[in-house]
């Protein structure tokens, strides 16, 4: 990966919420895995966008309207070129990863999938790309077979083809939400092949954080959310190769979705209005367009290799400060990992730990993370999460261990 | 911002770190499962009832200090309680988190909070409410199943 130089200290004053001070002390803000802040170029378009030209798309004949019109579907074509889609109208709005995935199961899922039919998951999957296939277990009888980890929180793949055997998808997570782990998604989009099966990719971990190209997975979907790349809660993508796409019954019926209506019936539009039913989040669509143009400045190779020192260095810190008082899930390679660090500390709660590190503005996830499966696997109800983006920098991986200092404080151990 | 000893008192940690009434209780007993869907814990209550008085009272389950404290001083509070002082000391600990109103007319039973007035900095966190009610829901549960 060719990288540049970029001025990180200029990138986090890009983030207006990261001057605010709490009780006088700063934010440190380490949830981007959860949600990321937003930077002022995504808050000034959107902003700029609801105050000189805010309009309906696709439907209005007066100028305005064409120029949100352009606006959103400009939004659409930087998508495109953001994860190397071969067309701006693979490239589909939802709501968020989550809309996307349930998406895939209930209209691809619903026309292939019948009784018996397998399909492939891995034991890190977000609940997202777990519950949408149990739901079509109940509604059809499928079979879910699970790719197990590793002991250092990879995935097992020694068994793969036969458990691909017969199969008919395989789902998986590019990079765990818990775990941090960066999975080899075009060896699975090619194993996934090879046994006669589609791949899906989910990729809301990873496309905030790496250059992503669908066309080099070679994979069939892929989804993610704008939320957690510097855009706006509320938007979504999913991308599909277009043959699926059209063979795809729509998802949602409504207004745009459709060719013609009539009393017997309908056609559907063409991709990519067939599912974007109803008045989409234009504003979010929009200001998701500004967050792609300003990771594309800092340039998402930049980004990769600034978050695996920082990784290193979050990892190498809390591991000499703590040794083994500190348990750090996933594997230890940063080659294979992206800037998120679940742990446990001297048995104290996950969710007291977030208490506590909230005293010095220390803002972690606390919880399962929605990956129940995973978190039995760990043995652990819980655990704690710091999760890390463009605008962290080594003093928040210094604040977060003097912050746990506190806990052993409160907790006496 | 309330401070964390408001939050964290030495009585709440002897909880915790000393939970009392811990373990199961088999049939007759009745159970209930709590669960926080927010960050995974999971607790279940074990109760016995004979004749309108809760006689044995069993935790079980995983949480924060919070949850499992509350949980602890919970059991000690209710068992030998009837029903109907169970009922009230609920009502007044739901009062205390502020998840419910206080009833104009004076309480038919008297209600004793004891170390329960403890957890009263939990209402300053309102995140950590949940944590707090979540034994008290699960025993109402148990309660429930007790007389169904």
């Amino acid at each position: 990966m060719n990288t540049t130089r970029v001025d990180w200290a200029a990138v986090k004053a890009d983030f207006p919420v990261l001057q605010r001070m709490i009780d006088n002390q700063r934010l440190v803000y380490l949830d981007s895995a959860n949600t990321s802040q937003k930077s002022n170029a995504v808050i000034d378009a959107m902003t700029d966008f609801m105050s000189n030209g805010y309009a309906p798309i696709n439907r209005s004949a007066y100028r305005m309207a064409g120029e949100a019109t352009d606006l959103f579907e400009g939004a659409r074509s930087k998508l495109q070129r953001f994860i190397n889609a071969h067309s701006a109208h693979e490239v589909v709005f939802t709501k968020n990863a989550t809309e996307s995935l349930n998406l895939i199961a209930q209209t691809w899922g619903r026309a292939n999938l019948s009784k018996d039919d397998v399909v492939v998951l891995t034991h890190m999957e977000h609940h997202a790309n777990i519950v949408p296939w149990h739901m079509l277990v109940a509604e059809r009888g499928i079979e879910l077979r699970w790719i197990p980890l590793t002991a250092d929180g990879q995935l097992d793949l020694s068994n793969l083809s036969a458990l691909l055997d017969g199969a008919k998808v395989l789902s998986f997570t590019a990079m765990s939400n818990v775990l941090g782990t960066i999975t080899p998604a075009k060896q699975l989009c090619d194993a996934a092949h090879a046994a006669g099966a589609i791949a899906i990719v989910d990729a809301c971990q990873y496309v905030p954080h790496n250059v992503t190209d669908v066309q080099a997975w070679g994979a069939d979907f892929v989804t993610f959310s704008g939320h957690k790349m510097v855009g706006p809660s509320g938007v979504g993508v999913l991308w599909g190769r277009e043959e699926l796409l059209e063979a795809m019954p729509p998802f949602l019926g409504g207004g745009n979705m459709i060719a013609d209506v009539r009393l017997d019936g309908f056609t559907t539009a063409e991709l990519p209005s067939k599912f974007e039913a109803g008045t989409p989040p234009i504003v979010e669509v929009i200001g998701l367009g500004a967050a792609v143009d300003y990771l594309t400045n800092i340039g998402m190779a930049n980004i990769r290799h600034h978050e695996m020192e920082l990784t290193e260095y979050a990892l190498s810190t809390l591991n000499v400060r703590y040794g083994d008082d500190i348990v750090i899930h996933g594997p230890r390679n940063v080659e294979v990992r992206g800037a998120v660090l679940s742990f446990a500390f001297r048995d104290i709660h996950p969710h007291d730990i977030s208490q506590i590190l909230d005293e010095k503005n220390v803002c972690v996830r606390a919880g399962h993370h929605c990956a129940k499966p995973l978190m039995k696997l760990l043995g652990a109800n819980a655990t704690a999460r710091a999760s890390f983006y463009i605008y962290n920098d080594q003093t928040d991986a210094d604040a977060l261990a003097d912050a746990l200092d506190g806990a052993s404080d409160i907790f006496g151990v | 911002m309330p401070g964390l000893e408001d939050l964290y008192r030495e009585i709440i940690l002897d909880h915790y770190r000393t939970p009392r009434n811990r373990g199961e209780l088999a049939p007759p007993a009745v159970m209930a499962e709590g669960h926080n869907p927010l960050c995974g814990d999971e607790i279940t209550i074990y109760a016995q009832v004979e004749n309108g008085v809760l006689v044995d009272v069993k935790v079980s389950g995983q949480g924060c200090s919070i949850s499992q404290s509350s949980a602890s001083m919970m059991s000690q509070a209710v068992k030998g309680k009837s029903l109907a002082e169970i009922q009230a000391l609920v009502h007044r600990f739901k009062v205390m988190m502020s998840i419910e109103e206080d009833a104009d007319d004076a309480p038919a039973v008297e209600v004793k909070m004891g170390d329960l007035e403890a957890l009263q900095g939990v209402v300053k966190f309102p995140v950590r409410i949940k944590c707090a009610i979540l034994s008290w829901n699960t025993l109402l549960q148990a309660l429930d199943n007790a007389s169904a």
